[in-house]
């Protein structure tokens, strides 16, 4: 078998793989970045909405954002509608600030990295981990030359909702039906939309467990798109039959020009270190467990694994101990989660009655900041014994 | 009896390969691999977003 040898190999080249790789690259170590797929960022798996703070960390191309919203709207379902805008409140959006064209966004992330001297091989697939003891030691590849050994002294796994490379290292990254929801999304053009605005839809005929989105993608195209938990889903009644039952009811004279589908882990953050190995972003299960929004929280978590194993290497200790710097600086993150996941609960179980009571409740609200958390705390206070148990939660 | 990937309906999202309790399935690329650990639990069935896994006889 071929035996190569780096510092850091980087499982998956989405964009926590791609700005772990590089934050690795820059602080001189020696990167080797696989992706699975012949070409970064396709196929899609994702309906590319992503919070303007993206901007935070990279500069981000004109051709990789589709359209700019200036607001949300999120229908109850008797189509009572909760509005949030950057023109009523004067506020930058927070939530799905940007539509994102994912397959030239993730291509350019992985093009920064390789600009700071990581190597990038595609159509490759890590099959199995090298172990020592209880040390992660590299990965095992699969490409068109046969099998390679890739020796590393930390293996980052960015590999997605799947996250088999931590499996294979031991840590427990299963998750129930109940903790993941599928999605099913159509390309569509011909559809009339107000560009402005992304839309979310609520109700357990619409989306069981989640929510239908419209992303506006420009010149009356969008990405239209349902997710349901996974433990709702059955024969008759999947992600893609109440994705055809909106498309018709929404958008009969649109046309599908593409078809997507996706699994978002909405378990809230998992043990995400041992012995030579960081998990980052789905991997990690760091998507919001109430909004499904994970490119954000994986890059800065991708950023973060990326320091500390360069610090790692300053201390020549890739234990679990040394790398547990990476839990303890994604703290804020996970614990926003958590009270996600928190969140989550308790809105999936809603009955139809209890969503519209609570649209209506927002009637005339503006609001100061715009994101999730801030339209939880607006509901709470409007609506204070339904939502005790979110309460303790917000408002401590 | 093992679980049978459509392969014309299969949309590749790795749902199944993120709840199966056997580690029984893998993504190689876009194309959906079932091992021989199956224990046929059926959990991949439900949950898939397009019905493109099935249980059913191998005769």
């Amino acid at each position: 078998m071929r035996e190569e040898r780096y510092d850091v190999v980087v499982v998956g080249a989405g964009p926590g793989g791609s700005i772990a790789a590089r934050t690795a690259a820059e602080s001189g170590l020696n990167v080797l970045l696989i992706e699975k797929n012949q070409e970064i960022g396709v196929p899609v798996r994702c309906a590319e909405g992503v919070s303007k703070r993206v901007g935070d960390f990279v500069r981000l191309p004109k051709e990789c954002i589709a359209t700019e919203a200036a607001g949300a709207r999120i229908f109850s379902p008797d189509g009572t509608c909760v509005e949030l805008s950057e023109k009523t409140t004067q506020r930058r959006l927070a939530e799905v600030g940007y539509v994102l064209e994912r397959k030239l966004f993730d291509k350019y992330l992985a093009r920064l990295a390789a600009d700071s001297g990581v190597e990038v091989r595609v159509k490759t697939q890590a099959v199995s981990v090298l172990r020592n003891g209880s040390f992660v030691k590299g990965v095992v590849t699969k490409d068109a030359f046969g099998d390679t050994e890739i020796f590393a002294d930390v293996v980052i796994a960015a590999d997605g909702v799947e996250s088999k490379i931590g499996r294979l290292a031991g840590l427990e990254t299963r998750i129930k039906p109940a903790d993941l929801e599928v999605c099913a999304q159509f390309y569509m053009t011909g559809v009339d939309v107000d560009e402005d605005f992304s839309e979310f839809y609520l109700g357990n005929s619409i989306a069981p467990g989640g929510y239908a989105w419209v992303f506006p993608k420009g010149e009356r195209s969008a990405n239209v798109g349902v997710g349901i938990e996974a433990a709702r889903s059955k024969n008759g009644a999947r992600a893609l039959d109440y994705l055809k039952a909106f498309v018709r009811r929404k958008f009969p004279k649109g046309r599908v020009l593409g078809k997507i589908f996706g699994a978002v882990p909405v378990s809230g953050p998992i043990k995400s270190v041992a012995d030579g190995i960081i998990l980052v972003g789905d991997a990690a299960r760091q998507a919001d467990p109430l909004t499904g929004g994970g490119i954000l929280n994986a890059i800065e978590a991708g950023r973060i694994a990326g320091e500390v194993v360069a610090e790692a290497f300053e201390r020549k200790d890739f234990s679990k101990d040394s790398l547990r710097e990476y839990e303890e600086r994604c703290k804020e993150l996970n614990e926003s989660l958590m009270k996600m996941y928190k969140a989550r609960l308790l809105v999936s179980r809603f009955s139809d009655k209890e969503l519209n009571r609570l649209a209506r409740s927002l009637e005339g609200v503006k609001f100061g900041e715009l994101n999730a958390r801030e339209l939880l705390k607006e509901l709470i206070k409007r609506n204070p014994r339904l939502l005790t148990s979110l309460a303790k939660l917000f408002l401590s | 009896m093992a679980v049978k990937v459509d392969r014309y309906k299969c949309g590749y999202c790795g749902a199944c390969v993120t709840v199966c309790p056997a580690d029984a399935i893998e993504l190689v690329g876009v194309c959906l691999e079932i091992r021989e650990s199956c224990n046929e639990c059926g959990v991949c069935v439900n949950i898939c977003p397009v019905g493109a896994l099935e249980l059913k006889n191998e005769r």
